[in-house]
Formats: structure tokens, sequence, C-alpha cells
């Protein structure tokens, strides 16, 4: 059997004196796109913090692995590198930095990480206009500071602009249907499914089932007070939009 | 679908200022070299005498040497000024040798004349700029070489006190255009130098202009005749070599009615353990409908970690708005210095002048910058527009100082001021000064001021995305800059986006 992308063992983990991350268990195998679900508070973010390497959160025991390496003593710029992409819930502005010059300077900076050459400008451009092609980013929206005045889809399609050149051997999205309408939510969930080329996994961190009616997942984890309490297919997010967590909350007890 | 522009040169800079980052040492001052060229030193102190051999030393004209014993007369009645935010222990001047000129020149006539040691100096600054080949090359040279954008480059490179090599100066002369070191000119041009040097910082404007007019040692001058654009940027580099000696510049630009000029000047220095007393004076003076554009990048020694040595710069610059329509703009990127105490102004006296100052101070370390401008409106219609960008990193501290004023007669003057400041870790500080006052109903003064920090939630996102910790700074601090760096000559642009990651080593982490 192959070594599955990610593979997360009895993660615990704190922020100052709470525990938010109760020994979570998931293992997702190449090319697998997972979902996992749960109320506001339950850890899902801090999860997806956790993978990122963000300074914040103390590991306190268990293992995670990427293709089969611990990533736990890794910082988050070596873990980008090595293949994790975290689509933020709220993108960050970064003010003055165009966003092309933002794509450029991150694939570069990765690109160097893991000894390669830097992409020549050709290439640079060639990657930029196909994937902004793909999610309605302009030549216009390049040219503005990153997130800077941002419309909650321009953001979102940002960031799934920068997954989509950054190549990313698992992508973590966090709540990315948040603030979006319909019709963003469209071509943001067109965008994800681009990627999805069989060899690269997914994470995808939502409470509403309507995102997953457009990125489908193969599994579906519920998350509750800090650990997968339930695991599924797709129809288990159908479940959960018609019952809810409450079924759940006295497992997390 | 729509088209895609080829990414600006910006962007391309910006990818290799973070290259340009890896490739440096992290905890070293990369000009800090000494080179090793017989000076010829005066013994330290300040005396009369001090002032009668530099004038002897540089073989000026009587009245030369009288405006010199003036200023020397008026300076020991004056007290070191102490309203700045700045703390550093009394410079005893006579400790300070005033004169150092390097032996193997006399009033270099060719380039063939220098001594090697010194273009070897020029190698290791290692300046993006061509003139490495003007100054290593024959006169021939000069013709050959431009800059990758296209505008020629005219250097005045000082080193120590004498002006070394000047370039360009055939062709410049062709459209009537002096530019030559100011020891030179008072020989040479002293109508010129009497009618205006002085007129825009009076000899006894401050402390240190008084104390730079008695004892200046060199310096740039230079003057565009009427109706002449001239056709390329005036550059030069100061550095300061010699141990132990002040350094006294004294530069005077004159831009006659209908022309322009381009000005750079750019520094860096050896670096050593004495702090070393800089007191420039710049006078810029436009005449009716004149343009002069000044952009300094200082990067001086500043110190070590530690706080230990560094540069002690206190430079008066002023450009005076004389003529009606007339242009002013100050651009400067201030890294380097222990202690920087800098405001260029501009008088605007001439109906309808214009007054810029775009700032990029940056303080790491142990550095103290206390920084501003002044922009005076004396005339009706005249306008002026500030802009500053301060950003503290380490144990600094950068304080913006500006001042904007409006004379009872200068009716519709309009100003407008911008000062963003950005803290870098909690051990520095940002401080804003502004001095406002109009006493003319029309004027309209705006003022906008900002600090921020580079957050904790903007870094992770770049760590994130691949970049480490200084590239990630480096890169939101250039975007925290774009709105200045844009008013820069494209090669100093190129530098300053190197000098601005150098400068910012080590602050993070």
């Amino acid at each position: 059997m192959t070594t599955p992308v990610l593979e997360i063992r009895n993660l615990h983990a704190r922020i100052e004196d709470r525990e938010i991350l109760k020994g979570v268990n998931l293992v997702i195998p190449q090319g697998e796109v997972h979902a996992i679900m749960g109320r506001n508070g339950s850890g899902k973010s801090t999860l997806s913090y956790v993978l990122a390497g963000k300074e914040d959160y103390e590991i306190t025991e268990g293992e995670i692995l990427l293709n089969g390496e611990s990533i736990l003593e890794m910082e988050p710029a070596e873990r980008a590198a090595a293949g994790i992409f975290l689509a933020f819930q709220y993108p960050i502005e970064i003010p003055g930095v165009a966003t092309m010059t933002f794509l450029k300077a991150a694939i570069n900076a990765q690109r160097k990480a893991r000894g390669e050459g830097e992409l020549s400008t050709p290439d640079f451009m060639r990657a930029v206009k196909e994937a902004g092609a793909q999610l309605n980013v302009d030549s216009a929206m390049l040219k503005r500071p990153l997130n800077v005045g941002f419309s909650g889809g321009e953001k979102k399609r940002a960031e799934i602009m920068q997954m989509a050149l950054l190549k990313p051997a698992l992508a973590v999205l966090d709540e990315t249907d948040s603030g979006l309408d319909i019709d963003a939510l469209q071509v943001v969930s067109k965008g994800v499914n681009a990627l999805r080329d069989g060899k690269r996994s997914m994470l995808v961190i939502t409470h509403y089932q309507r995102l997953l009616n457009h990125i489908v997942p193969d599994v579906v984890h519920v998350f509750s007070d800090g650990r997968i309490v339930e695991s599924g297919d797709k129809d288990l997010a159908l479940q959960l939009e018609a019952k809810g967590y409450a079924d759940y909350d006295g497992q997390a007890a | 679908m729509a088209d895609y522009d080829i990414p600006t040169l910006k962007e391309e800079i910006d990818r290799e200022t973070v290259e340009q980052v890896l490739a440096l040492d992290v905890d070293k001052y990369k000009y800090g070299f000494e080179s090793d060229i017989e000076s010829d030193v005066l013994p330290p102190g300040l005396t009369e005498e001090t002032v009668r051999f530099i004038s002897a030393k540089k073989e000026e004209p009587e009245w030369m040497l009288e405006w010199r014993l003036d200023a020397f007369r008026r300076f020991q009645t004056l007290e070191e000024p102490t309203w700045a935010k700045l703390h550093y222990p009394k410079i005893d001047l006579q400790q300070i040798s005033f004169y150092a000129a390097p032996k193997s020149f006399k009033g270099p006539k060719s380039l063939d004349e220098v001594d090697p040691e010194l273009l070897k100096t020029y190698a290791k600054l290692g300046i993006p700029l061509k003139e490495q080949a003007i100054l290593a090359g024959v006169e021939g040279a000069a013709e050959s070489v431009s800059t990758p954008f296209g505008a020629n480059v005219a250097v005045d490179a000082v080193f120590d006190s004498v002006s070394v090599v000047t370039t360009f100066r055939e062709e410049l002369a062709k459209v009537g255009i002096i530019f030559c070191s100011i020891s030179e000119a008072v020989r040479e041009h002293p109508e010129l130098v009497k009618q205006y040097l002085g007129t825009v910082v009076p000899v006894s404007d401050n402390y240190y202009a008084t104390l730079n007019s008695a004892v200046f040692t060199d310096g740039s001058f230079v003057y565009i005749p009427k109706g002449v654009r001239c056709p390329m940027e005036l550059s030069t580099y100061f550095r300061i070599n010699e141990k132990n000696t002040g350094q006294f510049e004294r530069t005077l630009i004159i831009a006659d009615d209908d022309s322009y000029v381009s000005y750079l000047e750019g520094c860096t220095a050896p670096s050593r353990d004495e702090n070393q007393l800089h007191a420039a004076v710049v006078e810029l003076v436009a005449l009716d409908n004149a343009e002069i554009k000044y952009s300094t990048v200082q990067n001086w020694y500043p110190g070590d970690k530690d706080g230990k040595g560094g540069i002690y710069n206190f430079v008066t610059k002023r450009g005076d708005c004389r003529g009606v329509n007339s242009h002013i703009s100050w651009t400067q990127v201030e890294t380097g210095s222990a202690i920087t105490w800098k405001y260029p102004s501009c008088i605007l006296r001439g109906d309808g002048s214009r007054g810029e100052f775009y700032s990029i101070a940056i303080s790491n370390g142990y550095q103290q910058v206390d920084s501003g401008t002044k922009m005076i409106h004396l005339g009706k219609n005249t306008s002026s527009r500030i802009i500053s960008k301060g950003i503290a990193a380490g144990f600094s501290d950068n304080t913006y100082r500006g001042q904007v004023s409006a004379h009872a007669k200068a009716k519709n003057a309009r100003n407008f001021t911008q000062c963003d400041s950005l803290l870098i870790g909690d051990k520095c500080g940002a401080h804003t000064v502004p001095y406002i006052e109009s006493r003319n109903g029309t004027a309209v003064f705006e003022h906008e001021a900002t600090t921020s920090k580079i957050s904790d939630d903007q870094m992770f996102y770049c760590l994130q995305r691949g970049l480490n910790e200084e590239e990630a700074v480096a890169l939101i601090v250039n975007g925290f800059v774009r709105d200045v760096l844009q008013h820069l000559p494209m090669e100093f642009m190129v530098e300053t986006q190197k000098l601005i990651s150098i400068s910012l080593e080590g602050s993070v982490g």
C-alpha cells in the first residue's frame, strides 16, 4: 500500500492552557478529498493552523506525517515547500504588495527551498494566465495589493489561485465557502475541482453542507470537541445537514 | 480573458531583492572595510588655524577664507542644539580631524591619476550603477557607459574630502552645464559661488551648518543654465574613509530659469568603532519655472548590533524655490547612521512654486533617526506634498519631525502630509511630531498619520506561502514604502530595495 499523503495520529494540541485538539486521527490517501464538518468552535480551524505550523499552538502529543515524514519539527515555510497549502478563512491583507509580486515571491521561495531553479518570467506568466482564467482573476486584480480592498469572493479566488500556482500535495481549505454568494461559490469550487487530479489530496473544512455539493468529498468526517467522532461517505454530510450536530454532542463530552 | 502585462520592472526587482538578501551575510555590515590609501590628515582640533589650513589647502581666494572665518567666529558663539529626540555623548570637536585628503591626488585631471587602491574600494562597494567602468577605465570609458535603463549618469565621486573624479563633464559642458567639485567652483566660477553660496542655508543658520560653513572640505557644484534640461542624472557618492575625520560636505545646485536637473546622492562607509561626525550642507536654488529633483540613498555605518560605533549624521539640506512656478523635490532613503538629524526642506518663495518630500527612514539595532522636512510657504498658490514612511525595528527610535507653515501672503497655500510608521518588534519606537502654522486664512493643510505593526497574521500568511521570515519582512516593508519608492530614479529603486532588506536583517526571529 502506498504511503498516505497525510497521516495524523492521536494529535493533541493546546493554546496557552486550553486543550483544543484532543486526539485527532486522520488518514488521507493520495488523491482523495476529505471533508471535516463540525460546529464553530469544535477545533476545525485549529487543526488547519496546526497542520500549517502556526506557532501559537503547542503540540502535546501525537504525530503528523506528510508523505510518511514527520513535519512537527518543520517551520511553516518548510511545510509549505514540502507541499502543505492552507487556504485561509480570512485571507490577510498585504498593503503595497501587488498580488502578482506576491505570487512570484511565494513560488520562487518554495522552488528555492526545494532546490529548484527560479521560474522564468514567461513560464510564470503562462502559469498565472492559466490559473487566472479558471478563477476570473484578471490582470487588473493582479496589480492590486494582495487582498487589500478585495471583496469576499475576490479574496477566496485569490487563495485558490495561489493554490493552483503552488501545486501543493495537500491543500487545506478552511471555510472556503464563508463570505461567498452562490455565484462566487461556483467559481471557487470550479477552481478547486480543477485541481483534483487524482494525486493532490485535500482537506476541506466547513460547517455547511452546501460547499460539499460543489466539491464532492470522498470521505466526510464529523469533528466535535477536538476530535473526529464519525466518518462516512458524502451522504454523511446530508444527514448532518438534516439533523444537525446534536447527536454528536454526547459523544464528545 | 484579459491580457496580462509582463510583470513590471518593480516586481522583477522585488524578486531580485529577496535573492540578494539571501546571498548576504546577516550580521555584518556589507560595506565594512577600510581601504588603505595614504592620507594627508590634519591633526585633531578646531581653531582658526584649522580653517586657514583648509582654505590654503584648497588654494582658495581671500573672499572664501573670509567667509569661512566669519562662519568660524559665529560658530564659537553657538551651542549644540538639544531639541531633537536623539541621545548621544557630547561630541568633542577638538578630538576630530577636520581635513583628510587622499595623498596621491592633486586636483585630479584625468582618471589615469586615480590610485588603484581607490578603484578597489569602489569595486568593493558593489554599487549597481556602471560607474565602476568609468572609474576603473580611461576617459573613453565614460562615453560608452550608461545605466541599464538608458539614461546616462554622471558621477562626482567624493572620497573623504577631495573630489576625485568627475566624468561626463565635457558632454555637460557642451550644453553649458557646470558640474564640478565645490572647491573647483570657488576657483573657476567665483561669481556664481559668491552669488548663491549661503543664500539658502545662511552661515548662521544652525550649529552644524555654521560649523560646515567654516570647515567644509568638498562637495559638488552644479549650475544648469537657462532653458537647459540636464541630459543625464547627476550623481555623487560620498564615503567617509579616514579614521576620526569629520566629513563636511558642501553642495550647491542652481537651476536657472526654465531648466531641469535630477541629482542623485548615494553613500556607503566603512565600519569602525569610533563615532564619526558628518555635517553636510546642501543648498538648492530653483529659479523661474526650474525643477530640481534631489534623491538620496544613505547607507552609512549604523553601528554594530550592540549600538557601538556608527556615523553621526547632522545634515542641513534646503531648497529655495526662488522663481515663479519652480519645483523642488526631495526623495530620501535613510537606512544608515547611528544618529540621523536631517530635514530636507523647501522655501516656497516664488508664486506657484511646488515642494515635495518623499522619505523612507529605516532604523534597526540602536539607530536613532530624527528626520523630516520643512515646507515654508511664502508665495501665492504654492503647494507642497510630504510622504514619510518610517520603519523602526530592533531597539531603534524613529521620529518624523515636520513643519508646514504659511506666511500671511501665501494665499491659497496647499499642503498634504502623510506620515506612516511601521514598527517591527516591541522594543522600538516611532514618533510623529508635526508643526503646522498658518497665517493665511486661505491656506489648506492636511495631515494624516498612521502607525502600524507587521502583524503576526501577516507574517504567518507569508510563511505559509513559503517565504522565510526575512523574506516576509522585506516583502511587507517594500509594500509599505511603495508610494515613496515610485519617486526614486530607477537605478536607485533597485539599490533601495536591496538596502531595505539588508538594513532589516536580524530584525525578526
